[in-house]
């Protein structure tokens, strides 16, 4: 088996995967049987001092069934912790004793440099292996000037993360970022020049799931109203891995990844992006922590077949090969090569083509598509959409240099 | 929720003309698609329905985020024979059938996909676990075939000392003696049996027939345990005049010699006496070993035959004809040769012990089917000889070894058994499960004597 420990921010995971600070992480025993099922570490989730009011609305899940496919999204209207620091400082403790070896982390949020600094002061008391700060929230908090608010701010970013950092005498902080900002990687750079140890991308992004087309009321409905929620599951991956590639581009700073992580490819990615730690929500609330089964084996098994020893030889290694729109080859040209024997003649290849690219596909009289080479850009749109595992593919086109 | 994805496979007109394997396999990208359906049920029924207790929705998860090789270690963390369950098990009976899918649309292709990661490792080499810490003591397999494999694998990853004892020369057992190739091609049979044998360092003895080449009481003086899976080896007689003519086979011998791959040539029409399985597999071996005609003889309905639907369709498909209600009577001789087999008509009367309708002749209803060749299948049993071997050992209901359900542990002490000596002819994975069964019980019986 191949090594899957990894240090964050110098703390020693067992292996990277960690549950994010979320519904799965909101009491011991949960976390418990997730450490049980095989999980790295957990971060319990966002808790405030015993004065915070969270007052919660239900119904708060509402999920984008795209294609029958069920949570290719998912949207809650959730808010922090109904549980406080109290509570939550005693569930360190009993996770600590039980789990020596596997890592608890805290999330914690505050309305002011007292509260932040208590909620430090406390959970290092209680043997937290690090901190979280939840700068991130997109909605229901930033009504009250918190979550996001503090995130979208590079200047608050850092003064906050200071007040932290100066309250953390021995565990390292970390702050949960919002991908809703121009630029992440000023706040990333905030974050360093605060003095906090490390970044955690990305929380959810604010959305509007959709609209009941009876009622009018967009889902979730509360009574008969809804407001906006966050966005998190297979679908803000995208979103999530670029964000995290661009701060490991730009800024010299431990990042743990969470964002739409499903399976041990999407945390493989990741790594490969510059990732040391991964966090997953959305596909535990679906599947549940047995998941962790298959992110250790299939992990395990990528590794032994890539001829690697440690889960750390992938930290970065795609960085490279991201660079500038404008350092990309204008000389490196290619065309769709359609494979005749395999297709199945559903025309989509042709459809894309005609009309969301350069009218290069033909059918002939069998219905078979062709490609014109001469009209072909090599866009790869015809890939994109074909449905037939490998039948269309990009090759290099003949004679160009 | 989309559909059941389907392996393709040879039209019933060109597989019957060889032995070529008929099913081909999932693509790739339909076995993503079809893992894709799977509902991921916790204390999923599929699991229950699997006798050997396969990590259904364990290893479908694997093979949907394409750890096909995870995959196939966690399915041969139970079952050792993953490939050639994935092709012969009756998947449609097992763990498909309590499949939560079916409520839905239809049941997942859990076999399909068992097959797909069992091919992608099969091809990069199978890896199991090996021998564990010797523990010094000493245990006798009698059989090779999956039973006996299943037992001794696990009995050597649990650190004993393995003997397997094969009659034949090449170990196996049914898997490359009995099930035709179309179903169940010989390089995937040999190639999980190779495997089992290297990881595990078991020491194989083959060509020792117990009983004849050695004595059972040498075998109990070596070894601190013993465990009995020789199959069925007995063909149980029709009870019907002439079965002793040139010209009427047993279906076993038939099957142990096309799989083994010699030359058996029909001509003409060739009858099949018998409604099981191996009735199955024998008309269509004969239909490909150059029978112009196959007609199954079965004294019962269709309703009543045991052979799996799968079976009976398939050999349907390829015009094997069927003769319901139809009792055998009499071999006919012709010089020498087989004329044909006069039958009679019956029909159902009241249900017997076994709850099917008890067919009954029909006074006046003798006819002749005319045939140069007759195949009987009408059912084995386990060797009469094998409790004068063992004193003490008991046999019930058609000569099957008695055995405790919990252990395996036949009324002799330290003599296990498992496979189709105590089931009486059941399934591979069901024979894979006992197997690995016994193996736990003889370790715990051996911590303890
Ligand atoms: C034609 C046919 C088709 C079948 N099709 C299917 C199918 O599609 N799916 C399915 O699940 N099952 C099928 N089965 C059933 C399946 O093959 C058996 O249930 C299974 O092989 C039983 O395993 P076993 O280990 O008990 O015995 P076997 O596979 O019979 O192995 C017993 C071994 O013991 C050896 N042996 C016997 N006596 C001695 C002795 N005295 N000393 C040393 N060695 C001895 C034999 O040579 C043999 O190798 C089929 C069976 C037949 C006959
Ligand atoms: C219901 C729900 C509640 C959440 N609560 C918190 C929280 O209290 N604190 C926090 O930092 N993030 C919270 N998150 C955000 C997740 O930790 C995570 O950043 C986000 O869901 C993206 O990851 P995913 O796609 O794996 O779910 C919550 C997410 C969901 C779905």
């Amino acid at each position: 088996m191949a090594d899957l420990s990894i240090e964050f921010c110098g703390v020693r995971f067992p292996n990277p995967f960690t549950l994010a600070a979320a519904p799965p992480t909101d009491s011991a025993e949960m976390v418990a049987r997730a450490f049980e099922a095989g999980w790295g570490g957990a971060i319990l989730k966002t808790t405030s001092v015993e004065t915070e009011v969270v007052e919660l609305a239900y119904p708060m899940m509402a999920g984008l069934d795209y294609e029958e496919k069920k949570l290719m999204g998912l949207e809650n209207i959730d808010l922090i912790s109904e549980r406080h620091i109290g509570e939550v400082e005693k569930d360190v403790r009993a996770l600590k004793k039980e789990y020596p070896d596997r890592v608890v982390g805290a999330s914690i949020m505050g309305a002011k440099k007292e509260d932040w600094q208590e909620l430090v002061r406390r959970l290092e008391a209680a043997g937290v292996d690090f901190i979280e700060c939840s700068f991130s929230c997109p909605h229901g908090m930033p009504e009250r000037g918190m979550g996001s608010t503090i995130g979208q701010d590079p200047e608050l970013t850092e003064r906050t993360a200071r007040w932290v950092k100066e309250a953390a005498k021995r565990v390292p902080v970390v702050i949960k970022l919002t991908p809703q900002i121009a630029d992440i990687t000023a706040a990333a750079r905030a974050v360093k020049r605060s003095g906090a140890d490390g970044v955690c991308a990305i929380n959810t992004l604010k959305s509007l799931i959709g609209v009941d087309l009876d009622t009018f009321v967009p889902y979730p409905n509360v009574g008969g109203y809804s407001t906006f929620g966050g966005y998190s599951g297979p679908a803000i991956k995208p979103v999530a891995l670029r964000c995290v590639a661009e701060i490991a581009k730009a800024v010299d700073i431990p990042i743990a990844a969470v964002g739409g992580i499903s399976t041990w490819r999407d945390a493989a990615e990741f790594l490969l992006v510059g990732a040391t730690n991964v966090q997953l929500c959305t596909a535990v609330m679906h599947h549940g922590f047995r998941i962790i089964e298959d992110l250790i084996d299939g992990l395990d098994v990528y590794l032994e077949e890539k001829g690697m020893r440690s889960v750390k030889e992938l930290v970065g290694r795609s960085l490279p090969y991201i660079v500038e729109h404008s350092h990309l080859s204008r000389r490196h040209k290619v065309v769709a090569a359609i494979n005749r024997e395999t297709c199945v003649k559903d025309d989509l290849c042709y459809i894309a083509c005609r009309d969301g690219g350069h009218q290069a596909i033909e059918l002939d009289s069998n219905r078979l598509p062709k490609v014109d080479e001469d009209k072909c850009k090599g866009c790869g749109m015809c890939a994109t959409v074909c449905p037939v595992y490998d039948c269309i593919q990009l090759r290099p086109k003949v004679g160009a240099v | 929720m989309g559909v059941r994805a389907r392996m393709q496979e040879i039209s019933p007109e060109e597989r019957k003309k060889g032995f070529d394997e008929v099913e081909r396999g999932l693509a790739i990208h339909q076995a993503l698609a079809e893992a894709s359906r799977c509902l991921f049920c916790h204390d999923a029924p599929c699991v229950a329905g699997c006798p050997a207790g396969v990590d259904v929705p364990g290893f479908i998860r694997r093979l949907k985020t394409r750890n096909f090789i995870g995959a196939a270690r966690l399915i041969r963390d139970a079952n050792i024979l993953a490939g050639v369950c994935a092709r012969v098990c009756p998947a449609e009976e097992l763990c498909e059938k309590k499949c939560s899918s079916t409520n839905l649309s239809e049941p997942i292709a859990i076999a399909a996909l068992q097959r797909f990661a069992a091919d992608e490792e099969l091809r990069r080499g199978i890896r199991l676990p090996g021998p564990g810490v010797p523990t010094g003591r000493k245990v006798a397999v009698i059989g090779s075939g999956p039973a006996g494999l299943a037992c001794a694998h696990e009995l050597a990853t649990l650190g004993h000392s393995v003997t397997v004892y094969e009659a034949d020369e090449k170990p196996g057992g049914l898997l490359v003696r009995g099930i035709p190739r179309y179903r169940l091609p010989l390089a995937v049979a040999e190639a999980e049996v190779r495997a089992v044998l290297e990881s595990s360092g078991v020491e194989i003895r083959s060509g020792v027939c117990v009983g004849r080449d050695i004595s059972a009481d040498e075998i109990r003086r070596s070894s601190d345990a013993v465990f009995l899976s020789p199959g069925l080896g007995y063909q149980s007689s029709l009870g019907v005049p002439g079965e002793r003519l040139p010209g009427v086979l047993q279906a076993g011998e038939v099957l142990r010699k096309v799989a083994a791959g010699n030359d058996v040539r029909f001509t003409g029409r060739v009858a099949v006496i018998g409604g099981g399985n191996v009735a199955m597999d024998a008309a269509c071996s004969a239909l490909r070993c150059g029978a112009s005609e196959v007609v199954v003889l079965y004294r019962r309905s269709l309703d009543e035959m045991p052979a799996w639907k799968r079976e009976y369709e398939f050999a349907a498909a390829e015009g094997v004809k069927f003769e319901f209600l139809t009792a055998p009577t009499r071999f006919v001789e012709d010089g020498g040769g087989l004329a044909g087999v006069e039958c009679v008509r019956t029909r159902l009367g009241e249900p017997d012990s076994s709850g099917r309708r008890r067919p009954e002749m029909i006074p006046g209803s003798e006819h002749m089917i005319e045939v140069r060749t007759a195949i009987v299948a009408t059912g084995q049993a386990p060797w009469p000889g094998l409790v004068g071997l063992f004193r003490g050992l008991a046999a019930g209901k058609a000569g099957v070894i008695e055995v405790d359900q919990g252990s395996q542990m036949t009324s002799v002490e330290g003599v296990f058994a498992g496979g189709d000596v105590t089931s009486g002819g059941a399934t591979v994975v069901q024979a894979v499960a006992e197997g690995k069964r016994a193996a736990k019980a003889i370790d715990a019986y051996l911590k303890r004597v």
